[in-house]
């Protein structure tokens, strides 16, 4: 098949490309999926992938890679796809990015690569799908089992604990085995993954693929250990004194949810996205009574989320597809000001989602049982640009209203767990709790701990975490190699 | 995996577990507990760790069956295995040398105020028990309790053994006859809130451990917070023990109660057919058990 694909017809001509259209990504029906959790998106067809891989103007400068966070060297692998080989292109992409399975589903790919791509900067132009084409390449090679795993060179003797199991930590760990650095990552839950299988959703980050990917690093000499909190079951000066470590990476996530401070907060029926999505997609309580753990019955419910980024819109679509009545997502600031990735609002659309914009909670309201009935809110109107650049929203006077509620859902951002920071003596934390690194080589204020991801951030995306976690991986192999902190840090 | 060492009864479905964990056993203090899954379809549930030999690497954990997964666990014997514990979760318990201590425990809320008891009378406290049970064979760990109190009461509801009558009459007795510093109380939330309402009037400080509904244990859900002076926290990384005169205990016993109508319907499902789980708790023992062969 790959062989009528390449040949035939010359390839057009770069402004004649920028004519061509983009192929679209295929996707399940929005009144089949909004019902399950099977995958919303199918994956372009080899054809598709072709046809697509064709628009590429392959830049001389290019500015795709540039924005990408880990530097994929994007011209190189859409040319494989081209050249219809698909394992090389997939082999490509592994040399930067350990994960492009999850990383070709769930990055923001229109604030990165595709909003750097120049075919979507001419008048009605549109970007080359580089998101589309990765996953499309991720998924052959799964399909055919030949997963181009790195060599692995031979032992330095050296340790590294990763403390935690998320995006950070599994790129982390993919680049020190690559280094000959035996390397262990400690998971506080009970499976592997972190953020990917407790907080992204089966429909759109099938959990089968975040363990295929952990199955792979077991395969290059990656080791785990589940049920470890560090800093309660372990603490980090324990991984250095008493298991012989040599290097720690602390990328523990932000895993501390917000809320929203108001009123009624504590009423049955308001649940943190944290709490809905980790029932959900880690406890698997979207199959009760097969698996033990409950969820909220959504069944015929009204349900809402407040918030606007992915967890708000992985919240809410969850509860559509355990049988919400009606599902409304609550934001305060417009449509323009979302965070969430622009495919996310789309399906969510789709699927029949009220957006209930420039309105803001103000206060829960309960039945005498203590179980939700609504929430008030008021309108909103922006002003101003705040210091994240996007318009201050400010409240109406006058404009309070009740939303008649089930069950409310608050997905407004989380802060820094402080469990490893407060266990660890003499490591430096900034004002907001979250642990105080050096933006290039992730060094906290302790020798030999590390840190990256939303523990030094605050929470972002699956592929910035990744991009801290390459980044440590870099520092501490400096590290291991001057064998001196001071050293290492005047060395790099 | 985690093995079971030891299991025995010391109650009607309240059993007593040995379990292997070395990391949890090394750095466990009273008042802590774990995060606990049988088995891989199961849920993961809070147990206060009753005692902890780090010598041997091994937890003792109390349960009483309630729901589903403790009635499960009850089913248990030495040789299997839990899929998953992870700990110790939660802030130890407070110990000082307070003067004069009443620890309070009602049913298997005894077990969890046990090593409590144990640390106040190392600290050097006078200890004074009162525990407590709907009938006779309810009441646990008495001959464990005498051994650190200085004065041990018992009562039951029923009166068939100890004292007839609710823990809060005797300790009201006890406060009467000599000054207290401080109180512990555990056990059912009625239980809690009425020690709370009797210390309250005198202003003696007293402290509960709340049992909210937690699912992973280290602060990430929320699931598990509570009203304390008007303000939310978190039981699993704040507590779970609090100053009872300032937890909402309404507000817990509500929350308590959201998921009351699954935990009903999983329990019925189970007792009605066991067979399932049970095969896939006997499961985990099985695998504990060959990849320990492979080790040796």
């Amino acid at each position: 098949m790959t062989d009528q694909l390449t040949t035939g017809a010359p390839r057009p001509k770069p402004k004649e490309r920028m004519k061509m259209p983009r192929q679209a990504m295929p996707s399940r029906e929005p009144t089949l999926r909004a019902h399950d959790f099977g995958e919303v998106n199918l994956g372009l067809q080899p054809e598709g992938a072709h046809a697509e891989s064709v628009r590429c103007l392959e830049c001389a400068k290019p500015t795709c890679t540039h924005n990408c966070p880990v530097n994929i060297d994007v011209p190189e692998f859409v040319r494989l796809v081209l050249a219809g080989d698909y394992l090389g292109a997939a082999a490509k992409i592994r040399e930067d990015n350990v994960l492009p399975a999850i990383t070709g589903r769930v990055c923001p790919q229109e604030d990165q690569c595709e909003g750097a791509c120049l075919l979507g900067k001419g008048k009605g132009g549109t970007p080359l799908a580089i998101g589309h084409l990765e996953r499309f390449v991720a998924d052959y090679e799964r399909a055919t089992g030949k997963v181009g795993l790195p060599h692995i060179p031979p032992p330095t003797g050296k340790k590294v604990a990763i403390v935690g199991s998320g995006p950070a930590g599994l790129s982390a760990a993919g680049d020190l085995v690559q280094r000959g650095h035996a390397v262990k990552v400690f998971e506080a839950l009970h499976e592997i993954g972190g953020v990917l299988v407790y907080g992204i959703p089966e429909f759109r980050l099938p959990k089968q693929i975040v363990r295929e990917e952990v199955d792979n690093m077991r395969l290059m000499g990656v080791d785990f250990e589940t049920d470890v909190v560090v800093g309660r079951t372990v603490t980090v000066d324990e991984l250095f004194n008493e298991e012989g470590y040599d290097a720690v990476f602390v990328a523990t996530g932000a895993g501390l949810p917000r809320f929203l401070g108001v009123p009624g907060e504590h009423l049955n029926g308001v649940y943190s996205a944290n709490e809905f999505l980790t029932r959900v997609n880690l406890m698997k309580a979207y199959r009760f009574p097969e698996y033990d753990e409950p969820v909220y019955d959504c069944r015929g419910k009204s349900v809402a989320v407040v918030g606007g980024g992915n967890t708000a819109l992985d919240s809410i679509r969850t509860a559509l597809r355990l049988g919400a009545r009606e599902a409304t997502l609550i934001y305060r600031r417009s449509d323009a000001e979302m965070p969430a990735r622009a495919e996310e609002v789309h399906h969510a659309r789709e699927e029949g989602i009220r957006f209930l914009t420039l309105t803001d909670p103000v206060e829960m309201l309960g039945n005498p049982d203590g179980s939700l009935r609504a929430v008030r809110c008021r309108r909103m109107e922006l002003g101003e640009p705040d210091a994240s650049g996007r318009r201050r929203p400010m409240p109406v006077e006058g404009s309070e209203f009740e939303v008649p509620l089930d069950l409310v859902i608050i997905a407004v951002g989380t802060g820094a767990n402080p469990i490893v920071q407060s266990s660890t003596p003499g490591l430096a934390t900034d004002r907001r709790g979250y642990i105080a690194a050096d933006a290039e080589t992730l060094r906290t204020s302790r020798r030999g701990v590390f840190a990256g991801g939303d523990i030094v951030t605050g929470a972002a995306t699956v592929i910035l975490a990744m991009a801290a976690g390459r980044k440590a991986a870099k520092s501490i192999h400096q590290y291991l190699e001057a064998g001196d902190w001071q050293e290492a840090a005047s060395g790099s | 995996m985690f093995r079971i060492l030891e299991a025995a009864f010391l109650a009607p479905d309240v059993k007593r577990f040995r379990i292997e964990a070395p990391r949890v056993a090394r750095r466990r203090k009273a008042g802590q507990f774990v995060i606990i899954r049988l088995h891989d379809q199961g849920e993961r549930i809070p147990l206060t760790i009753a005692d902890a030999d780090p010598a041997t690497g091994s937890i003792v954990l109390i349960v009483q069956g309630i729901g589903k997964t403790t009635k499960l666990m009850n089913r248990l014997e030495a040789g299997d295995a839990l899929l998953d514990l992870v700990g110790p979760l939660g802030q130890p318990s407070e110990v000082e040398h307070f003067g004069t201590v009443a620890v309070i425990g009602g049913g298997v809320g005894t077990a969890i105020a046990w090593p409590t008891a144990v640390a106040f009378k190392e600290a050097g406290n006078r200890v004074l028990s009162v525990i407590g049970g709907r009938t006779r064979e309810l009441v646990i760990l008495e001959e464990e309790m005498a051994r650190v109190s200085d004065v041990l009461v018992v009562t039951t509801d029923d009166g068939s053994y100890g004292e007839q009558g609710l823990v809060t009459a005797a300790l009201a007795r006890l406060m009467t006859a000599e000054p207290v510093d401080r109180v512990l109380a555990i056990g059912p939330v009625p239980m809690m809130r009425a020690v709370a309402e009797t210390t309250r009037p005198l202003g003696i400080k007293t402290i509960v451990s709340l049992n909210s509904v937690m699912v992973d244990g280290t602060g990430m859900c929320g699931g598990c917070r509570v009203l304390v002076g008007g303000e939310s926290r978190f039981a699993c990384v704040d507590g779970p023990e609090f100053d009872a005169h300032e937890v909402d205990f309404a507000v817990l016993q509500q929350r308590n109660a959201a998921y009351r109508k699954a935990e009903q319907s999983s329990l019925a499902a189970f007792l009605e057919h066991p067979e399932h789980d049970l095969s896939l708790a006997h499961a985990v023992g099985c695998q504990a058990q060959e990849s320990k062969e492979t080790r040796s």
